[in-house]
């Protein structure tokens, strides 16, 4: 594990931000933290990022309790992210690698390269307040990956990104991942999930209320529900009931009687119509996002 | 404490590197030179040696009588009516008109000019006419003129300062009261200027929404810390180019002053009249002299950087504390007013503490931190126990931790407060915040 969050409490004057958190976070995967606004997971972010402190509980970094010298080893992109716009982005850039640790030589060989990589050599010496947005949030990345933390912590990575920096992005993002980064990244764009997530827990009104590994939470919420196409008259039989149907596409969603029932259900339909396709309904990350927020209200 | 450095080194670089910093370090000394040159400069203007016809009636007067510094006299002798007609286009700004009997209607005088006239002129007319007419009068009395000029004696005092053990050194009240003055000022002008920039530097922080990512890299008190120390240096470079400067600049602008025809004229008044040279020589020269000899210069100097250090370093984190509360310029001007008032309150009581150094309102004005730097160093250059400085000294130190402590508790949790408005009372509540 490079994170476990051990029963955490936060309370402010007039509300708990985390009512008793446990979160396990392994090694070298990207971790998709989820929920609405005001569910706690910047609260949950700012004390790992050991911003603030929790009331309670305990957060064990990489087999360590979170000590100061741990923010060396983890990088934070905020969901609000800024820069300094009277300064350099090359003086900024090493100004904030030098925060995190890296000493003033290192700090500027490991930009140089980002500089390459990125393709953007020669905004060494532009001042910030001329950057487009897009150029502003590549110098936010480099800021946040450049001292080669062993946790990246991504809040809203792709909010006001263009699909080509969201790209970029995307592809940064996995080879971080690819060479042994661990990634926490929270997020409510549920697109993003599907794509890059490995494991995720969902946090809701100050508690975490599902967790686990991404495929096995999707086939927990499955409902044994199947598409079919057709044509013919279709009706319940013993063996499913229909859920939905569109007579003018011939398509409609079934709900098996049994689980496992897709032999019996397959026998059931081409008595009744002539069958096309037969396809597992998989639920959305956005259907499960909604309807786990709306049984946790 | 690296990463401390770090923040110092930011902040002190990227306010040096500015314009605006450099116009200002350059614009101060320009103005304090200008403050004193345009004085001397306006006066050289006007002190363009004033020529003056005078018709005598009397006959009292000639021409070694009429001396003075500023005007040059012109006896005349042409009917009165035809004077009054023609001075001014001849060049002269007045014409003196003295009566047949000047010695005994001496409210007789008359001075036409074609503006109004001067009121230094004026007396410096009257001065003149009058040392005659009464030198006249003490001539028919039967008193020799040298007796006369005898009782002509002027008193002058220096004041000496006694110490407990009988130690004697000339001191200079009026040259006390100046540096005390000065030194005030500038206290209040810095406390206030520098304050504000640390409280400008924490809002931009929080509102261009960097402030996340530092405090992700190190604790919100060593960022504010740096902040106020960064600033502080920069601070400390300004004052050295002030004085470095301001130094430069009144080298050349006295030799310019120095060579100028007003000098010059003083000069030849010195030598045409022993009497006016002696009450010229006490010069603002010789006011300055004194008071560095009665001054212990280590002592202010040091007493100085002391309470520009502690006294910014206690201010300074009350004005991050309220950058970090708001989220702007304008929303922080409610609050600011709550941290300048002591500022203004101590500057208001310098002006008293000035006038009695050793009132119990001065006393316990240079020992409250809040108004202690500045009431403390406008009593200074007049002597002070040393029990007193070095309560004041502790006092300050202690309220300096206990501001810091308050701001540090203020700063991290207001940082991160977004689209509230925010309260004093709810300031207050931060303070037991836990972590």
């Amino acid at each position: 594990m490079i994170l476990s969050i051990q029963h955490v409490v936060k309370r402010y004057a007039d509300h708990t931000a985390l009512a008793g958190v446990s979160l396990e976070i392994p090694k070298g995967q990207i971790f998709g933290l989820l929920g609405p606004n005001g569910a706690g997971k910047t609260s949950l972010i700012r004390i790992v990022n050991q911003i603030t402190a929790p009331d309670e509980g305990q957060v064990i970094f990489d087999g360590e309790v979170l000590h100061p010298k741990h923010v060396e080893q983890i990088g934070y992109l905020p969901e609000e992210r800024g820069l300094y716009k009277k300064m350099k982005v090359g003086d900024q850039l090493m100004y904030l690698a030098q925060l995190k640790g890296l000493s003033k030589a290192e700090a500027q060989s490991r930009l140089k390269d980002w500089f390459i990589r990125l393709d953007i050599k020669d905004w060494w010496y532009k001042q910030v307040d001329d950057l487009s947005k897009g150029m502003q949030q590549k110098t936010q990345f480099i800021a946040t990956v450049v001292h080669e933390p062993k946790l990246l912590i991504l809040d809203e990575p792709f909010s006001g990104f263009d699909p080509i920096n969201a790209n970029m992005l995307k592809d940064e993002i996995l080879g971080l991942k690819e060479r042994g980064t661990s990634i926490l990244f929270s997020t409510h764009r549920m697109e993003s999930v599907e794509e890059l997530c490995d494991s995720i827990a969902l946090i809701n009104q100050a508690k975490v209320v599902l967790t686990g590994e991404k495929e096995e939470v999707r086939n927990r919420f499955k409902k044994d529900e199947y598409a079919v196409k057709f044509s013919g008259e279709l009706t319940n039989s013993s063996a499913f009931e229909v859920v939905s149907i569109d007579a003018e596409q011939h398509s409609a969603v079934i709900k098996l009687a049994k689980s496992n029932g897709t032999n019996q259900a397959i026998s059931a339909l081409i008595k009744q119509v002539d069958l096309f396709e037969f396809k597992e309904v998989i639920p959305s990350f956005n259907d499960i996002f909604i309807q786990v927020v709306e049984e946790t209200k | 404490m690296n990463k401390i450095l770090l923040v110092i080194q930011r902040e002190y670089l990227t306010r040096v590197q500015k314009k605006s910093f450099w116009i200002a370090s350059l614009l101060g000394p320009i103005l304090i030179t200008a403050i004193y040159a345009i004085p001397i400069w306006l006066a050289m203007q006007d002190k363009e040696v004033k020529r003056i016809e005078i018709l005598d009636e009397s006959g009292l007067f000639q021409a070694k009588d009429l001396v003075d510094k500023e005007v040059e006299f012109k006896l005349v002798n042409k009917p009165a009516a035809e004077l009054k007609a023609s001075f001014s286009k001849e060049g002269f700004v007045a014409f003196v008109h003295l009566p047949k009997n000047i010695v005994r209607d001496s409210k007789e005088l008359k001075i036409y000019s074609e503006k109004n006239l001067s009121l230094p002129l004026k007396s410096s007319i009257e001065r003149v006419i009058e040392k005659k007419v009464r030198a006249t009068l003490m001539q028919k009395a039967g008193i020799a003129s040298e007796v006369y000029e005898k009782t002509q004696v002027e008193i002058t005092s220096e004041t000496i300062s006694v110490s407990s053990t009988g130690d004697e050194t000339s001191s200079s009240s009026g040259g006390a009261m100046i540096l005390a003055g000065v030194m005030g000022m500038l206290l209040y002008i810095t406390l206030l200027l520098y304050g504000s920039q640390v409280m400008a530097g924490v809002i931009e922080e929080k509102s261009s929404r960097i402030i996340e990512v530092i405090i992700s890299s190190i604790k919100p008190y060593q960022l504010m810390l740096g902040k106020i120390l960064g600033v502080g240096m920069v601070g400390l470079t300004q004052f050295l180019l002030w004085i470095v400067l301001t130094i430069g600049l009144t080298q050349v602008a006295s030799t310019f002053y120095g060579s100028s025809p007003i000098q010059q004229r003083v000069e030849q008044v010195k030598k045409a009249d022993p009497e006016v040279a002696k009450t010229m020589e006490a010069s603002p020269m010789d006011e300055v002299t004194k008071v560095i000899e009665s001054t212990n210069i280590p002592l202010v100097l040091g007493g100085f950087l002391f309470y520009f250090l502690f006294g910014y370093l206690l201010y300074s984190s009350l004005f991050a504390a309220i950058g970090s509360a708001v989220e702007s310029t304008a929303e922080a001007q409610q609050f600011t007013f709550i941290v300048m008032l002591p500022i203004i309150l101590a500057f208001i009581m310098a002006q008293f503490t000035m006038q009695d150094p050793d009132s119990t309102m001065a006393f316990w004005a240079s020992m409250i931190p809040f108004t202690s730097p500045i009431n403390m160093m406008v009593r200074l250059p007049y002597g002070v126990p040393m029990w007193e400085l070095a309560t004041s000294m502790i006092l300050l130190v202690l309220g300096f931790l206990g501001c810091s402590w308050i701001s540090a508790r203020i700063y991290r949790v207001g940082i991160l407060m977004y689209g509230k408005k925010i309260t004093v009372k709810e300031m207050a509540k931060w303070l037991f915040y836990k972590g």
